[in-house]
């Protein structure tokens, strides 16, 4: 009956052994305080230094247990390719083996009539702030913005998520399957993104996406203006002077550890915490995810990434894409945003409906985001808006482009658009089954896979995650 | 350019009077079953008639609707739209009075109203007719709300549609303000009401002695005071933002021991208390779009509250509660989007319209003017091209007392201007 919680025990017990264990077998483990001692002395932990690419705090997720699972007779929307009707799709073990007309379905499969039915890759939201701003909201849970200092490239929204917010679980119900949960936007550099699987786990190091690599939130315009307003920076102008002397300290910090890593001669640098996270970017190992409304003001950071040579890899909240368009493509830019959110600041004015519409149109990438928990969960919907708005101004976007624009672009944006985003074999298998066209207002997620683990079923209580805050608060009958 | 020929023709014909007949669609009267291929009639500003059967007269516009869906002009119940511009700047935001003890019942929202809003027209264009604006927290009393026709003149309907007021600490009982009023205990908002109720009394039956300066004091001004009689005279309905369910039998225990007339607003709980609002005829302002705990007095927000109620037998009206700017004036729209929702989480397609037309309109007390289709009622009409609960289905023609109103909004012009890049056109229009 409770078969979801009993899988989330198994899996972390069994598959995250404590290190003791793995020494000593079944046998209790005697604590071996020569070596311990021994290694605290002689080896500081790495984190005296300042390594490329270092994951102190690795993810421990483990796929959960899966069945061979064959979909039929669905109208599959694959985002990597024309819609194939009729249909079907094979996973196993976490992966898609096989898409099409037709696939060679194993005789122990789980097998499901997809017939009327759609089937999209799962949902990717490039900007959530769940588990940081929690529900319910309360002061001792508003843990997203560090608004002590303009610049806080030191802080990893990571270390702030809540696993048991009932804000994930009702995530996933609308088909979602990663997100990347961001610092917000009261500094001009917020710090580092998490990228999370939509998973029940008792730790965010298990809902981590393996290998994934961090984002770093930036913003531009009215928000650190007006929060720092008093202490500046207290103009755009200001804004773009506190960016740029960042850059320059963080240049010089990765020049002097990139010799000492290499040559490890004399002392090493003095580890800088925000700065390491700069020089990372600086590498290409850290994605700039810029929250920026005005298409004058991406035109600046454009330029600005030009000056110090990194790249943006999205633009989020961006309502004026559409009118750089052009430049997004030629930059090679991600343009995030929402179908309809305008007009409550000043930066948010010039918002249309057919933004995403007319940036695709333009050959960028774009791609929805909710910044919302409940605009999360019907991404499918904002997308559908976006697409009738284009029809509107005689820019009609087919199904099998508008899917890509909740799919494939932001796998593409988190730079995991090799493992998720697409239906394509050997890609990861996040999978959501659609009682209907997902463009339409009636279609609900029915069944959603994770790494070909069924995590969500809408017809069986059994298959719906309920956190540890929703017991016991939230009327059974509710949490849906 | 089909926008401009539409502009054009609004322009010609002016307020002139005029037979418009829209034919051949699938007529939904919300009053009465729908009607296939059927004909709407629209004389001098009025429905003139709607059936199967019915016969063009000469010389009337004639709009082909065969293949379209026609409905009343939709109504979003709980909206800032006109008095609110750009949110964060002040001097365009007028939503909000600050009030004296908790209390700002003689603040007029709609006095704020501004015909010439940006987002009047996305709103029409939408199919959005009408609109009820809401004044936003500031109290226990915040403020009376307006009925708002989107025509082209004279559009507030009623400028007092009802008060409203909060219980319990609502922290998102519509859009995307709230916040209880900060330092008051649940006992002591209870408290500040009945003395509030206990002095509108006084002062209603001893208003000479008032202005002779012989009363004893009274906790509000003469303004508010006056702007409640008639709430405890039940002549005016009290919509109470409310969630929690202990919290909605705590405010309709407190008014009906004042006679006051209650509506439910938000009601994140009504669910739980269903039969005794239905028992009450008390009715329900809700969304359809929350199933987040967003506080402690949300943790039984659902999808499907609206269902729930209306399986119950209480009277609903669908309002936005899609959370952040979802409910913003921007978005009014969006109450499509919340008909279509509640019918995927268990309304029925009917009632769905019904809480976005007809519902709206007889709990504000305008029925007899708007929200549905019927000879007499102002032509407040909508032509879709397909079910207009559907993201793909556009409003083809929109009329607010039988005018059309469908033209280019801002966002349109936007849109226009930089469809073409990389050098946008930045001359006029």
């Amino acid at each position: 009956m409770h078969r979801l919680p009993m899988v989330v025990l198994c899996a972390l017990a069994a598959c995250t052994p404590a290190p003791a264990q793995v020494k000593t077998g079944p046998e209790p483990a005697k604590p071996d305080t020569t070596t311990t001692a021994k290694a605290t002395e002689s080896k500081p932990g790495p984190g005296a230094l300042s390594v490329p690419n270092a994951d102190p705090y690795p993810s421990t997720y483990r796929p959960f247990p899966s069945k061979t699972t064959v979909i039929k007779n669905a109208t599959i929307l694959t985002a990597a390719g024309p819609t194939i009707q009729n249909g079907s799709i094979l996973m196993r073990d976490g992966k898609i083996i096989a898409v099409g007309a037709s696939v060679d379905a194993p005789g122990d499969a789980v097998v499901i009539d997809g017939t009327g039915k759609y089937v999209t890759p799962g949902i990717i939201d490039v900007h959530s702030h769940m588990g940081d701003y929690p529900a319910p909201g309360v002061d001792a849970n508003s843990d997203g913005n560090e608004a002590t200092d303009p610049t806080t490239p030191y802080v990893w929204a990571e270390h702030s998520v809540w696993p048991q917010d009932p804000q994930f679980a009702r995530s996933i119900s609308g088909g979602v399957t990663t997100i990347q949960v961001l610092p917000g936007s009261a500094n001009l550099i917020g710090g580092r993104s998490a990228i999370l699987k939509v998973v029940p786990a008792r730790t965010v190091q298990e809902m981590k996406f393996p290998g994934a690599k961090y984002g770093m939130k930036m913003a531009c315009g009215e928000n650190p203006k007006r929060v720092y307003a008093q202490r500046g920076p207290s103009t755009r102008m200001g804004n773009m002077a506190g960016y740029r002397k960042a850059w320059i300290a963080a240049e010089e910090y990765r020049r002097s550890w990139d010799k000492w890593n290499a040559d490890h001669k004399g002392e090493p640098p003095k580890r800088d915490l925000g700065l390491e996270t700069l020089a990372e970017v600086l590498r290409g190992n850290i994605l700039v995810q810029m929250h920026c409304y005005r298409a004058d003001e991406m035109a600046q950071i454009i330029d600005m990434s030009h000056e110090f040579g990194y790249h943006v890899r999205a633009f989020h909240h961006c309502v004026e894409c559409y009118k750089i368009g052009d430049l997004l493509a030629k930059e090679n830019i991600g343009a995030a945003g929402w179908a309809d959110w305008g007009m409550f600041k000043m930066e948010a004015e010039d918002a249309v409906r057919g933004n995403l519409a007319l940036v695709d149109h333009a050959g960028a990438k774009a791609m929805i985001h909710s910044d919302d928990p409940q605009g999360n969960q019907r991404l499918n919907q904002e997308v559908a808006k976006a697409m009738s708005a284009g029809a509107a101004i005689g820019i009609p976007v087919s199904e099998d482009q508008a899917v890509k624009w909740m799919t494939i672009n932001p796998a593409w944006a988190l730079g995991l658009d090799d493992k998720i985003g697409s239906l394509e074999a050997n890609k990861d298998a996040d999978v959501v089954l659609w009682s209907s066209d997902p463009f339409s207002v009636y279609a609900h997620a029915e069944k959603v896979w994770i790494d070909g683990a069924m995590l969500y079923d809408r017809s069986d209580p059994a298959h719906r995650w309920r956190t540890d805050f929703d017991l016991g608060y939230v009327p059974a009958e509710a949490g849906r | 350019m089909k926008y401009v020929v539409i502009a054009l023709l609004a322009a010609a014909t002016g307020t002139q009077a005029q037979t418009i007949a829209i034919t051949g669609g699938t007529v939904y009267p919300v009053s009465g079953p729908k009607i296939e291929h059927g004909t709407v009639i629209i004389r001098d500003g009025k429905i003139a008639a709607v059936g199967a059967n019915v016969s063009v007269p000469a010389g009337a516009q004639t709009i082909d609707a065969t293949g379209k869906w026609v409905t009343p002009g939709l109504i979003n119940s709980a909206t800032q739209l006109g008095v609110e511009e750009v949110q964060a700047v002040s001097s365009t935001s007028d939503e909000r009075a600050s009030g004296e003890n908790g209390v700002a019942a003689s603040f007029r929202v709609i006095d704020g109203f501004n015909p010439l809003s940006t987002l009047i027209q996305p709103a029409r264009n939408d199919g959005i007719t009408s609109v009820v604006d809401i004044p936003q927290s500031g109290g226990v009393i915040f403020g009376q709300a307006g009925f708002v026709d989107l025509a082209s003149s004279e559009m507030i309907v009623r400028s007092s549609a009802a008060m409203v007021g909060q219980f319990g600490n609502t922290s998102a009982g519509f859009g995307r303000r709230g916040g209880g009023p900060e330092g008051y205990t649940r006992g002591e908002m209870a408290a500040r009401l009945r003395e509030l109720f206990d002095d509108v009394k006084t002062y209603a039956a001893n208003k000479a002695a008032y202005d002779r300066a012989q009363s004893r004091p009274l906790s509000a001004s003469r303004a508010d005071l006056e702007a409640l009689i008639p709430v405890v005279e039940g002549r005016l309905p009290l919509i109470m933002f409310v969630d929690r369910a202990s919290d909605i039998n705590e405010a309709m225990a407190i008014t009906k021991a004042y006679g006051v007339k209650l509506i439910v607003g938000g009601g994140a709980e009504a669910w739980e208390v269903a039969p005794a609002l239905a028992a009450a005829k008390i009715p329900v302002l809700t969304g359809a779009l929350d199933n987040i705990p967003n506080s402690f007095e949300q943790l039984g927000q659902r999808h499907d509250n609206i269902a729930l109620l209306r399986k119950a037998g209480v009277n609903v009206a669908l309002i936005g509660n899609g959370g952040e700017e979802d409910g913003s004036p921007f978005n009014v729209r969006n109450i499509r989007q919340e008909a279509g929702t509640s019918v995927a989480f268990g309304l029925s397609w009917d009632e769905a319209l019904k809480a976005i037309t007809l519902a709206p309109a007889e709990i504000f007390g305008v029925a007899d003017r708007v929200g549905s289709l019927q000879a007499g009622r102002d032509g407040n009409v909508v032509v879709w091209s397909g079910d207009p609960f559907e993201f793909s289905t556009q409003a083809v023609a929109v009329f607010v007392r039988g005018q059309q109103v469908k033209a280019p909004s801002r966002q349109d012009l936007l849109m226009e201007r930089y469809k073409t890049l990389p050098r946008p056109t930045y001359r006029g229009p």
